[in-house]
This record gives C-alpha cells, structure tokens and sequence, in this order.
C-alpha cells in the first residue's frame, strides 16, 4: 500500500495551486457579487489543460486522469466555488459522458475542443418535473430521417447559457422507460430549436451560471446519439458516478480551506488575554474538522484510484455516492463551524467566509440529492446479500 | 542556435532555518523548487526558442533529487536536461561548482548562450553565474532586465543602483537575468505528465564530463564554511512615551549615557 502522490501528481498540485491564488483568488469576492462568469480565467485555464485534466492526451486531455482532476477540484475549491462549479459541470459530467460512452468520431469531434477549453460543455438531465427520479424525464427524441426531433425542456442547467455543446437526456421510447427507451444526445447550441431561457438568481455558486434550456423541434443529427441507443439512463448514471468523486473533491478543498481560516482567526483573535485556540470549545472544533477532513481525503483519493485502475463496478459506484454524500457534508459543517469561529466577522460579506458557506449548501442537493445518494448506497451494500430493493 | 540554462533546486522558503546544533540548513519538511530567478532565465530562453526555433538544455548540479526541478523544466519546454551529480561534486563551494558546471558546458559544446538567475535564494552569493563565465573565456552580462541578439551580438540593458546600461557582447556569452526581466510561465498541466512519463534527465557524473576529482567538490574548493549561524535577534527598542518636550530632553539624557553625544 502506498498513499504518495506521483511526483507528477504532487507538481501538478503545485501548478493548479499557483494558477488559482494568481489567477482566480483575486476575482473570486467579485465574480460572486456580479454574478459573472469568469471567461477569462476559463481561456486561460484551458490554454493550461485544466479543462480537460482527466481525459487522455489524443483526446485534447492532460492525461491527468481522475486524480489529477480531484487535485485540481480541490485546490479550485479552495479559492472559489464557482469556478470550481463550472469546470466540474464542463469536464466532470458534460464532457465526461462523450469521453466514457463517444464514437471515436465524436470524440475527435466534441471531446477535444472541449478537454481543449476551445469549447464549454454542459450536461442536461434535470427537468421540471423530473430531478431526482431522473427516469421521470419527458424530453422526447422522435427519429425524423437523418435526424432526431427535440421537444421538452430542463432546467437548473449549469453551464446551460453558456455552453457550445450539451449531452443531453430524452426518451425515444416511452414504452421502454428507462431500460431502453432513453437515449443520450450530443447537441449543439447552434442547432436550430435549441433555445436557452431564464438564468437563475442563486444563493451560492452566484459566478457560475445556470439556466433553463428548450428544445422546440430541435434538429440533432442521428449520428450525435450517445452511447447505445436506449441506453442513455445508463450512459448518464455512469457518467454520475465519475463526476461525483470530483464533486467530493472539490468539497474536500473547501473544507481545508475552512479548517486553515479557522485556525488563522483561532491564532489571531484575543479574548479575555489570550487566543481563541486556547478555549477547549475551539480546540475541539478545529479537531473534529480535521479528522473528517482527512477521512475524506482518504475517501476521495482512494475513489479516484479505483476509477484510474479501471475498478468501476458497483463497488465503485457506492463509494462514488459516499465520496458525494460525505464530501458535501463535512464541507457544510465545516462552512459552518468555520463561520462560528469567525463570530460576527463571519458573518460579513466583507470576508470569505461567508461567501464560502453559501457556496457549500448547493453540494449537498446537485448532482443527486444526499437522499438519493443514500438510497443507492444502500441499494448496492443490500443487493450483496442477496437482497434487491428497488 | 542552443541556448543552455543554468538552474538551481532550492528549498522554498526565504527563510531558511538552521539547525543550532550542526549549523547545517534544516531541509525537512521544506518543499524544493526552481530557484526564481533561475526561472527567469529559463522564460526568457522558452521566449527566444518560440521565436527562434533555438533548442533550450537545463543543466543542474545538486543531489539526485533534483532531478524534480530539471523535470520541471521540461514541463515548461525546455528541450534537454542534464544532471550534474556524483559524490566526487559534494561539498563544492561557488568556485568547484563553477568549475563542474564549466566543464559540463564545454561537454556540451557550441552553445550561444548561457543564461542563469541573478542569484538562488539560498546561497545568495550570485557568483557562479560568472565564474562559469570566467571559467569559459567567454563574456558576461550581469543583472540582465532585457536582451536581444542580433547578428551575433548580443546586446542587454543590465540594471544597476541608478538606472540601466546597456552592453554589448560578442556571443557566445553568459547573461545573469533579474527577476523583473519577465514573468515565469505555468508549465501545462500535459507537459508535466509527459515530463515525468516519457522525457529524460541525464545524469552526469565526474567520469562522465572527464572532470578531474581534485578540481571538482569540497576537495575543489578554496574556501569552506566554518560555521553557520543565526544572527542573534535584536533587543527590542525603548519608546519614550513622555510629553514632546520632555521626551526629548529623555532622548539627549540617554543618547548622553551611551556616550553616542
């Protein structure tokens, strides 16, 4: 057993740490405030691999692989949730499911100007009526000729307004439902019938866009179906999968970042003569987080191991939905308990702190509520003794 | 046209700490990194490869694990790496380093230029950069801001206390590069797998570069560190906290005392 980064792992470490405080640190407090997505630091990280850190180097990629791009989620975190989120929802899910279930062709055509950065990629499942229950969609793909005809909507799509290229969800056969009747899609925005609407005001992640999007009559070519056809909910479910070890990732950074604040302010702040670290009740604090941050370390990097040795079966998917679950929860309990150390200052938007603790809340519903997450992780551990839950 | 770039590893960290007991540098615990200045000569050479085609070498002499900064390098573009290390080389002062360097460039052969940083943060001596000039016979520019070169010539504007001058020097030459000269790129994050996966560093030993054993390492070296310390800290100043007029006949009181007036 050896838990040593590679040497290349740990300089990549030190690349993505110097290019987030230089580059994105300085925007972050305003980013949030203006509700802007930071497109240059999107060219500029893209001209460095980091929009395409785990898919492999033919295809555009850094070659990174799933580790390289948890290091990256986390030291992105560590300075900024949003940025952080749109990467995620570019390379984490919207690129990943062309890397895992493209043609060759696709890949040439899609993949490698998005690992690239040259294009942004969003990944569309949630509907208005279907989120969790993600076999509930109602987008339909009717065949037309050479062609598929969109008709539906989905909203609180990250990336959604500004993406050039979305994998997208829709049933070809309703009779079928989920096993079988869902098909993957790769469309264009410039397709014509692809339309974005309203652009949501948000709580956290406010540099981040997320939009609705319409497909009225939208005209995909048949050689853009992802995967096999019918086969979408799983092509989608599996890209999940990946994307929610990054997502713990990038939790991960958060919470060290909460932890290290914490312990500056604890040094820093006197009270009755002395630092705020000598009181027991910060002590303990400090320590609690510190242990479940190093659980999740372990957690995620393991995950993220199993996924680069090529050990993606239901072992992998349980542990991809624990690294989601417990990511997102220790990152909200340290946002939290980082925002009690911090008092009042807390409390203001003068300081990150704050910023930070509203950008945590939105880990712990997208990409699968917690709940959801549960569930499956219970499925899977119940279904190896014999017992299948539906 | 090959240009070679000088390059230190060095712990990451301005301030260094030293064991009180051996006077020896505390290295543990301190990540290593590519001396910045060093960086700076190596941009400036990745700048004139882009426009020149110029094929760019890092050399480095240290311990094996410096092999982790000249990887570093390949990753931001440079084309060759060589490492100078043996245990024949331990122990060097400026002058046996400049010596081994020296040797290791004429090993090398028909280089145009030879850059390197002002200076490493660790050692601040600023001075094999020049001996390893000294040593070739060839000139050198020191403290380089910008430089161009031109039809075999190589003209910089070096930066001194007051302002700049500019110089002139036939090529081949050595520059010395401060940090102002330009900003460091990100290496990208491909060329740091590729730089580890499939490059390679070359290990030179004194054998190797036919360097002679009494020329090269502590055995080469003219002078030695006797001791190293920690200068003691200073005492903390007094703060006259009487009235202005008061206070200063305090002040002459005290002054008088230390017979200082």
């Amino acid at each position: 057993m050896d838990f040593t980064f590679s040497k290349e792992h740990q300089l990549l470490r030190r690349m993505v740490r110097e290019f987030a405080e230089q580059e994105v640190a300085p925007i972050a407090e305003e980013i949030d405030r203006e509700e802007r997505v930071p497109f240059e630091v999107l060219e500029k990280a893209g001209k460095l691999g980091l929009m395409g850190m785990p898919f492999p180097q033919k295809y555009g990629g850094a070659g990174a692989g799933e580790i390289g791009y948890c290091i990256l989620m986390e030291e992105m975190n560590k300075v900024c949730g949003s940025t952080a989120t749109i990467i995620g929802a570019h390379t984490g899910i919207g690129a990943m499911a062309i890397y895992l279930d493209g043609t060759e062709e696709q890949k040439q055509k899609y993949l490698v100007p998005l690992a690239r950065g040259e294009k942004i990629a969003a990944f569309a499942l949630t509907e208005p009526n279907a989120g969790s229950d993600a076999a509930a969609i109602q987008t339909r793909a009717v065949r037309d000729g050479d062609y598929f005809l969109l008709n539906g909507s989905k909203t609180w799509i990250t990336n959604g307004d500004i993406a050039d290229v979305i994998s997208v969800l829709a049933v070809t056969d309703p009779a079928l439902g989920a096993r079988g009747g869902v098909t993957a899609f790769i469309v264009e925005k410039e397709f014509p019938g692809f339309k974005v609407g309203h652009k949501e005001e948000k709580l956290g992640i406010r540099g981040s866009s997320t939009a609705e999007l319409f497909f009225e009559d939208c005209r995909v070519p048949a050689e853009n179906a992802l995967g096999m056809f019918g086969a979408g909910f799983l092509t989608f479910m599996k890209t999940l999968d990946v994307g929610r070890i990054s997502l713990g990732a990038g939790c991960l950074g958060a919470a060290q970042k909460a932890l290290e604040m914490s312990m500056d302010f604890a040094k820093s702040r006197y009270q009755f003569g002395a630092p705020i670290a000598a009181k027991q009740a910060i002590q303990w604090m400090i320590a609690d987080m510190a242990i479940e941050i190093e659980a999740l370390r372990s957690m995620i990097y393991r995950t993220a191991w199993m996924m680069d040795s090529g050990q993606t079966g239901r072992e992998f998917s349980t542990m991809a939905a624990m690294c989601k679950v417990y990511g997102s929860e220790v990152l909200c309990r340290a946002a939290d308990v980082a925002l009690q150390i911090h008092g009042g200052m807390g409390y203001m938007k003068k300081y990150p702190v704050e910023r930070m603790y509203r950008d945590a809340r939105i880990t712990r519903i997208f990409e699968g509520t917690n709940e959801v997450q549960r569930e499956i992780i219970a499925r899977n551990l119940f279904r190896k003794i014999g017992l299948r839950l539906r | 046209m090959k240009i070679v770039v000088m390059i230190k590893q060095v712990p990451d960290t301005t301030e260094v700490k030293l064991d009180q007991r051996t006077g020896t540098l505390i290295r543990e615990g301190v990540p290593s990194i590519i001396n910045p200045e060093d960086k700076n000569a190596l941009e400036e050479a990745l700048t004139l490869k882009e426009s020149t085609g110029a094929e760019v070498i890092v050399i480095s002499m240290g311990p094996p694990q410096a092999e982790d900064a000249l990887r570093e390098a390949l990753a931001m573009g440079a084309d060759k790496a060589i490492l100078l290390t043996d245990r024949a080389f331990a122990g060097a002062d400026t002058w046996a380093t400049a010596t081994t360097v020296g040797i290791a460039l004429k090993t090398i052969g028909d280089f145009d230029l030879v850059l390197a940083g002002r200076q490493a943060i660790d050692g601040d001596t600023a001075q094999v950069g020049p001996q390893v000039a000294e040593y070739l016979q060839i000139p050198q520019i020191t403290y380089v801001r910008e430089f161009v070169l031109d039809d075999g010539k190589v003209r910089a504007r070096r930066a001194v206390e007051d302002g700049f001058e500019e110089i002139e020097a036939e090529l081949p030459a050595l520059l010395t590069i401060i940090k102002e000269a330009n900003t460091p790129r990100f290496p990208h994050a491909a060329a740091i797998m590729t730089a580890y996966r499939e490059q390679e560093v070359t290990f030179w030993g004194a054998e190797d570069i036919g360097a002679d054993p009494e020329t090269v390492g502590l055995k080469g070296s003219p002078t030695q560190v006797k001791r190293s310390f920690s200068p003691p800290p200073k005492e903390p100043g007094q703060i006259i906290q009487s009235a202005p007029g008061e206070a200063a006949k305090d002040l002459v009181g005290i002054l008088r005392n230390k017979n200082i007036i």
